[in-house]
């Protein structure tokens, strides 16, 4: 494979890009012409220009008086490596854009990188104030698209983000973070222990040196790296102004499919994917809608059909399919002892049928059984 | 003229020795209590002296000091007024009582002359047979509380008038009859026939019951969760003699023994604003908090993820240990808790659950409520009940099955696991070690281990799945777990938050 190599002149854009991260606060409005990617794609001597054009000169010289050195030991001493647009290991998915990112430090496995291609990858994005029924299918599409073989690239943000990584780690699949800050930098802190199964497993790379802390303009400027990333991009749940839709426009503009998990109507958390529903991105209602979508119907199947139910365990997962989530409400309406609906319910979650919410209450997972048992 | 009198002090829920000295001698008129006396000691001084005039005493116009030995420990509450008053009496040459110095004394006066009850009066008096003496001389309303303590005289004495009549013999106390000591509910106890339909809670409160294991039902408001908690106490197994004199010990201690006969197992319910002291014990002297009250019973803690985090990671130790230590300066004290924790929650701060089209909460509120859930104590739960709200059929339909007959066989399946385990001891006590010994079905066996492998259990889990998987076997009399104990096990069990 490839050896993880940058070029000095893209490691100091990272170092750049760090340092002017406060002036780029300021000027990255999020009005047309003033969005990070946009400023992202100027020059080092334009972006100093722009952002902050009293100290500009001074600090283009500081960055420019960095030894290489430095950078080497900056990566070694905080475990990760680097790769440029001018190496093997970039990802052409990224080269072709206008604002593709100079470098990518990775803390991970850097071959991930390299197999990543953008038929064979999803990003799967979506608000971080998730409801439960975000959390559950964002989990879900993470799990069965990693099985299928699908790298699964998110934010690793609370909400979807994060429940998509755990899909893929469940499933023991492939899963990339983009962070907006540092990939040695676990943001948010509440996700330092999936932050570390997925550089154990997985990657996470960023456009950023080692140690660059978040700002707000440095999440839109991930996002577009998430974008060009997949050849599909999820949105599962958000609200009607959120920052996974500007993913969403990104992923429109560079040409890639763009899905939407639909929702309730009346759910502020699904108005952002039932408008791009409106406006013609593709229904995603399970992970084989993407693959449909990615690689034409019926390219690649998801083996759902679980196994063979005997008679008492249909009835238990009938009931559970009209409705009812506890233990307490299956019994009453089978009319069976509750001891007996309890070890019910755990052979339907071993053999997958159903899952258990943490509170104790059951759903339906998107398993179906077999069409022996559907005849029941 | 010196005299001498033994009284007591209470320091959590054990009495400790005091001695009281008193000196009367020439000098100027003064009444000097020295000795780390607290208020309430201090102000026996105006007790005392009000209830010697009022008996017809005459109050010397003496110098008197009241020493109390030893001097470094903290005497605290009224209960040293009657020995330091029967003190006064004899060095002041009004009471001729050679006994005195053999006998131990307590009480609080009242400014008549008559006694009133002290907290901790079978401390006091098993203290007083501990320390050797004769007698132990008691407010007549603590008489039939002390007189649990065998092995030693109680003298009821109403009032500091008939001390002389005492001391001369003119009289002679009559012995008082010990309090009942109900081992099992009493008649009042609410009955599990109250809890209608909802048989999963029923199983549930079974099985925790036969096992020990702590329980958390989570429930939306007015599902049943209060009700089910308050009557976990009716299907305990009764209390052996040596544990209800435990119960008892406490409930003297905390003054809540006279009077009205002590039923069954403790039940205790704090509201969440408790602060940790009130939770497990504090103050100086240390007194016993709700987990020590809730000693051999139920501690219920309504609203989980309303209590204060540092009131839930103080319960956390005493939990584990079954008892809870205090460390004052120079002293450390151990108060014994070992309680069943029950505690119920709902699903989000609204209560309605997020399935709830009503329910209005934002998802992060949730998280945060929920994640309350997930703290070190949580860790200590072995039991998850989803609770839900009753349809209007079963809340209408028969009563159920009353607590006797699960009584009954929670109490069989307690004798099984001390035969196995040793003698009071619960499945829910088992050391890892003795968990993975459980004998089990090779189909148990491989449900678990599936389970096991397909959501990434921690080891914890597993323990505690077969903790309860053994549970349910001794519930069902069956000698090894089956697969039907086993599946029923992993439904019941604390899922873990993520």
């Amino acid at each position: 494979m490839a050896e993880p190599r940058a070029c000095p002149d893209c490691l100091r854009r990272a170092a750049l890009l760090a340092l002017f991260g406060p002036y780029i606060e300021k000027v990255a409005t999020g009005a047309p012409g003033s969005r990070s990617p946009e400023l992202l794609r100027l020059s080092n001597e334009e972006l100093a220009e722009v952002t902050a054009p009293k100290v500009a000169a001074q600090l283009l010289a500081r960055v420019a008086a960095i030894p290489e050195r430095q950078f080497e030991d900056e990566l070694s001493d905080a475990r990760c490596w680097a790769c440029c647009r001018h190496g093997d290991l970039y990802p052409d998915s990224l080269r072709d854009a206008p604002d593709a990112a100079w470098a990518l430090i990775g803390h991970g496995d850097p071959r991930l990188l390299e197999a990543i291609e953008p038929f064979g990858t999803v990003t799967i994005v979506g608000a971080r104030r998730a409801t439960s029924y975000g959390r559950e299918i964002a989990r879900e599409l993470g799990r069965e698209l990693a099985s299928a073989g699908m790298t699964v690239v998110s934010g690793l943000a609370f909400g979807v983000d994060g429940c998509a990584h755990r899909g893929a780690l469940d499933a023991g699949g492939r899963t990339v973070a983009v962070l907006g800050c540092g990939p040695d930098n676990a943001y948010p802190a509440a996700h330092r222990s999936l932050w570390r199964r997925i550089s154990e497993v997985g990657l996470v790379i960023s456009e950023f040196p080692p140690g660059a802390q978040p700002w707000r303009w440095t999440f839109p400027a991930r996002n577009r790296i998430m974008a060009a990333l997949a050849g599909m991009t999820v949105v599962v749940e958000a609200a009607a102004r959120s920052g996974s839709l500007i993913t969403a426009d990104l992923a429109a503009d560079l040409g890639r499919d763009l899905g939407a998990v639909p929702g309730p109507v009346s759910s502020r958390a699904s108005a952002g994917p039932n408008n791009l529903l409106a406006g013609g991105a593709c229904l995603v209602r399970d992970a084989q809608d993407v693959l449909d979508a990615m690689l034409g119907p019926g390219a690649r199947r998801i083996e759902r059909s679980g196994s063979a139910l005997d008679l008492g365990l249909a009835a238990v997962l009938a009931a559970v399919d009209a409705g009812e989530s506890s233990c307490d409400g299956v019994a009453a309406s089978l009319g069976l002892p509750a001891a007996e609906i309890a070890a019910a319910l755990v052979r339907l979650e071993v053999l997958g049928y159903v899952s258990c919410s943490p509170l104790g209450l059951y759903s339906r997972t998107l398993l179906a059984p077999p069409p022996s048992a559907l005849s029941i | 003229m010196l005299a001498t009198a033994r009284t007591f002090t209470l320091d959590g829920i054990s009495a400790r020795p005091v001695r009281v000295e008193v000196d009367v001698h020439r000098g100027l008129p003064g009444f000097a209590i020295v000795g780390l006396p607290d208020a309430a000691v201090r102000e026996a001084r105006e007790r005392v002296r009000a209830a010697l005039v009022n008996c017809g005493f005459e109050f010397p116009l003496r110098r008197i000091v009241v020493n109390l030995a030893p001097a470094s420990l903290r005497k605290a509450g009224p209960g040293m007024d009657l020995a330091i008053a029967a003190a006064l009496l004899s060095a002041s040459g009004q009471l001729e009582w050679e006994a005195l110095s053999r006998v131990a004394l307590a009480g609080e006066l009242a400014l008549d002359g008559s006694t009133r009850a002290v907290h901790g009066a079978l401390a006091i008096a098993e203290a007083a047979r501990e320390g050797g003496a004769e007698a132990v001389v008691l407010p007549a309303e603590n008489g039939p509380e002390a007189a649990l303590a065998v092995g030693i005289d109680v003298l009821p004495l109403d009032s500091l008038g008939r001390l002389q009549g005492l001391a001369a013999g003119e009289w002679e106390p009559l012995r008082p009859e010990p309090l009942p000591l109900e081992l099992g509910a009493v008649g009042a106890a609410p009955d599990l026939a109250d809890l209608r339909g909802q048989p999963h809670l029923r199983h549930a409160l079974e099985v925790a019951a036969a096992g020990g294991h702590s329980l958390l039902m989570i429930g939306p408001p007015g599902a049943g969760k209060s009700l089910a908690a308050a009557r976990l106490p009716s299907i305990l197994p009764p209390l052996a003699p040596v544990e209800a004199l435990e119960v008892a010990r406490i409930a003297s201690a905390c003054g809540r023994l006279t009077g009205s006969p002590l039923g069954g197992r403790p039940f205790r319910a704090p509201h969440h604003t408790i602060s940790p002291a009130g939770l497990i014990g504090g103050g100086t002297p240390p007194r016993p908090g709700e987990a020590t009250l809730a000693h051999r019973g139920v501690l219920f803690l309504d609203e989980l993820c309303e209590f204060r985090r540092d009131s839930l990671e103080a319960l956390r130790g005493p939990l584990e240990s079954g008892e809870v230590s205090i460390v004052r300066v120079g002293s450390r004290r151990s108060l014994p808790c070992r309680f069943m924790l029950v505690a119920a929650a709902n699903p989000c701060p609204c209560g309605r659950g997020e399935a709830d089209p009503e329910c209005s909460c934002a998802p992060a509120a949730v998280q945060r409520y929920q994640g309350r859930l997930s703290g070190a104590l949580a860790d200590r739960i072995d039991i998850l009940a989803a609770v839900r709200q009753p349809s209007a059929s079963e809340i209408g339909g028969g009563a159920g099955e009353p607590s006797a007959d699960v009584r009954e066989r929670v109490t069989a399946a307690r004798e099984r696991q001390e035969r196995r385990l040793g003698s009071g001891r619960c499945n829910a006590e088992m050391t890892p070690g003795e968990a993975r010994e459980c004998a089990l079905d090779p189909a148990a066996g491989a449900l678990l281990a599936e389970l096991y492998a397909r959501q990434r259990l921690s080891g914890r889990a597993h323990d505690r799945a077969l903790r309860l998987a053994q549970t349910i076997a001794d519930l069902a009399g069956a000698e090894a777990i089956g697969e039907a104990e086993m599946a029923q096990a992993l439904q019941l069990r604390r899922r873990d938050l993520g």
